[in-house]
């Protein structure tokens, strides 16, 4: 009786495979949180994926893709893990795209992810530790880490001729790895950085900071901070006391607020954040703006992408099981089939089904560096006449 | 002699005159913390978002004006609106004393009870603060924003250094002062003001001697509402306004009332200065200044930084715990706590 009950459950577990199931995917971003303004859109770039595999009825044997939404609240880690855990061992999810900010990444992907053995595809956690974290093979992300953001700051001033920066950053692991791994290539380059000091976010006065900046001196003031906290204090300090007119801003700090508030004061200030241009941006922003959101808003490129690669590394390993379609991801990613775009997943399905092979490239140019994490493709943009305007793609 | 100017210019642009704006600030808040204390006998947690209230009152009315093409010329309407915002804030603290801290001290409850419960008063009047403007940051300083900027004072005298003075600046330390000079005046003169000292010396022998104490407690919340309402609108004026920043400013103010002695006007106005100027010169970068002064073959290659700004706090805690260990009273003669 019990040899029968096993090999009937297996019976069915291969049939199973064969035939059409529910694929959930989760869906951990902070929709609530510092970043909440950024997480609908992302959330609705990983759905937007879902709903074009489960459209095409080409994944295992027809197959429907579902999402599971989990609140990792960007900020804090044990409200993130414990999301997470809900939506791996409650709701059964195959996959998550997520986590969202660096230290609750790295605290689900720890403490639920890998001990249960699930893929995790982070569109936004850049911070360097991820690059070297032991995940098992289950980590990846289709955002760059920040030790690339360094290097390409370093180009982008050695192209200006900037010789000394003074730096500053918000006291978090994003602040401090971004302000580290610049003051790293920065000086590798032979350029000097005379003090690279953290501020907290939202406090009451920067005065303090901002003398020992300017003590310090430099040709200009890296702000490594947020927008909307500690950063536009210590903009709008150094610029009251004439300590510093030119700024260089990573990606925490280029937005749309930074020209609202300080507009041409700023002028001649420059900076970068990921994005990438191209057919597969313009693509992927068009069938955002028909499914009737923004596709321009940061990092929901990079989770349409983030979905996609699960979905394809699914129908290439033949299996919904993290376990082994975990093998394939890199093998989409930095395939050397037919070149893949946003709208295009059907087709790559139909080629994958018939055991052909294919290079995603998706909205964000997607090709994998160290084993996991995109090789980042940067929009270096400045201010001039008080506009942000972009000036390039690197 | 250039170079010791550039050194005096420096010194003045980056540490005294910010250092004294918000000295100034934050005396203004340790005033009304200390007023409490003294008359009421509590530590009101709901200070700083006492101020955050006012504040955003104080902006509602500006936009009012402006939204009515009413200015102040070159100074902030702001100014204009504040009497207005200390009106609205007055109504709160006075209905808040009737609704909660009145039955309270009928009950002649414990003050470390009324300090817990002027922390739940300060959950809702941040939540009140939030319903009525919301969490976003919000810029309402208009008219001239210099006097002089850090450009025009270097073309001007031809030194490398420049020396910037922001209007809001010199509003806040002329309005402190006002301020100031106004509650000395009330408190030392008025007969109102005497019935609150006396009322604030010796409770019992005040209301022997025929002192309305409901009377006493009304005008002082009105005063609390006036100070709070004017740091706070001085504060976003120089600064900008966030209802969460304001939350984080409670901890310096309350510094600044201890260190100079709590219930002691004076104290607050001194402990002021010595959290706000703690703050930024110990943790200052003297290398700008060496440079000036010393010769070149002595110039630093170092920051000749005491300590990193990330202890600033630290700092002003540390003075707070040496001046309550060797003079639990304050620096001027306030109560011990």
């Amino acid at each position: 009786m019990k040899k029968l009950l096993l090999a009937s459950t297996a019976a069915f577990a291969l049939a199973g495979a064969a035939h059409a199931e529910d694929i959930k995917i989760g869906i951990s971003v902070g929709f609530t949180g510092p970043l909440e303004s950024l997480a609908p859109q992302m959330a609705a770039g990983a759905e937007l994926a879902f709903k074009e595999v489960t459209d095409s009825g080409l994944l295992l044997g027809g197959s429907t893709v579902s999402s599971v939404r989990a609140d990792s609240t960007c900020i804090d880690a044990a409200a993130a893990t414990a999301a997470v855990e809900r939506i791996v061992t409650s709701d059964k999810v195959r996959g998550i795209v997520g986590g969202m900010c660096s230290g609750e990444t790295i605290a689900s992907l720890n403490n639920v992810a890998i001990p249960n053995g699930v893929v995790m595809i982070s569109p936004s956690a850049t911070s360097p530790a991820l690059t070297s974290l032991e995940a098992n093979g289950l980590f990846f992300r289709t955002s760059p880490s920040d030790a690339r953001q360094g290097v390409v700051m370093t180009e982008i001033m050695q192209e200006r001729g900037i010789k000394s920066v003074a730096v500053t950053y918000t006291n978090n692991d994003y602040g401090k790895g971004l302000a580290d791994s610049f003051q790293a290539a920065f000086e590798a380059a032979g350029g000097k950085v005379t003090i690279n000091a953290p501020h907290e976010d939202g406090k009451a006065d920067y005065s303090a900071e901002v003398a020992a900046l300017a003590a310090a001196g430099g040709e200009l003031l890296v702000v490594a901070g947020y927008v909307d906290q500690g950063g536009s204090g210590i903009i709008r300090a150094a610029l009251d006391t004439g300590a510093f007119d030119t700024f260089e801003f990573p990606d925490g700090m280029v937005s749309q607020a930074l020209e609202d508030r300080f507009g041409a004061e700023i002028n001649g200030s420059f900076g970068q954040n990921p994005a990438s241009a191209g057919e597969g941006r313009d693509r992927y922003v068009e069938m955002a703006t028909a499914a009737g959101f923004d596709g321009t808003s940061a990092f929901s490129a990079e989770s349409y992408d983030a979905a996609a690669l699960i979905l394809l590394a699914m129908a290439k390993a033949k299996s919904s099981d993290p376990a082994v379609y975990k093998a394939e991801v890199l093998n989409i990613a930095n395939g050397d089939g037919e070149v893949i775009l946003p709208g295009q997943l059907a087709k790559a399905l139909e080629i994958i089904n018939a055991g052909g092979s294919v290079n995603y490239e998706g909205a964000t140019a997607v090709t994998f560096v160290n084993g996991r994490e995109s090789a980042g493709s940067y929009r270096e943009i400045e201010f001039k006449d008080g506009k942000l305007e972009v000036v390039k793609y690197r | 002699m250039m170079d010791v100017l550039n050194a005096i210019v420096a010194l003045l642009n980056f540490v005294v005159i910010p250092g004294a704006a918000y000295g100034a600030q934050l005396a203004l808040g340790a005033l009304g913390v200390t007023l409490v204390y003294g008359i009421l006998r509590f530590s009101n947690f709901a200070h700083g978002d006492t101020m955050a209230f006012g504040t955003a009152a104080t902006i509602l009315v500006t936009w009012l004006l402006m939204g009515a093409g009413i200015t102040f010329g070159p100074l902030p309407t702001a100014l204009l609106a504040l009497p207005f915002g200390i009106g609205l804030t007055a109504l709160l603290v006075l209905g808040t004393d009737r609704l909660i801290y009145r039955f309270y001290r009928r009950v002649k409850a414990a003050p470390v009870v009324l300090v817990m419960v002027s922390m739940g008063v300060m959950f809702v009047m941040n939540g009140v603060t939030r319903f009525v403007i919301g969490v976003d940051e919000i810029n309402f300083a208009d008219g001239g924003r210099f006097l002089i900027t850090a450009r025009e004072f270097r073309d001007m005298t031809g030194l490398q250094e420049g020396l910037a003075i922001r209007t809001t600046q010199v509003i806040t330390l002329v309005v402190a002062v006002i301020a100031v000079a106004l509650l000395f005046w009330f408190l030392n003169r008025t007969r109102t003001g005497k019935s609150m000292r006396a009322f604030s010396d010796n409770e019992d022998l005040a209301l022997l001697s025929g002192i309305n104490p409901e009377r006493v407690v009304a005008v002082t919340w009105i005063l609390v509402a006036a100070l709070a309402t004017t740091a706070g609108v001085l504060y976003g004026l120089d600064k900008s306004f966030k209802a969460f920043t304001y939350f984080q400013l409670l901890l310096p103010i309350f510094a600044s009332a201890v260190v100079g002695g709590l219930g002691n006007p004076l104290g607050a106005i001194a402990g002021g200065f010595v959290i706000a100027f703690s703050e930024v010169t110990v943790t200052y970068a003297w290398k700008k200044v060496a440079t000036y002064v010393l010769p070149d073959s002595l110039a630093p290659d170092g920051l000749l930084q005491l300590m990193g700004t990330d202890y600033k706090f630290a700092v002003s805690f540390a003075i707070l715990v040496i001046v309550l260990l060797f003079k639990p009273t304050g620096i001027f003669k306030g109560k011990a706590i």
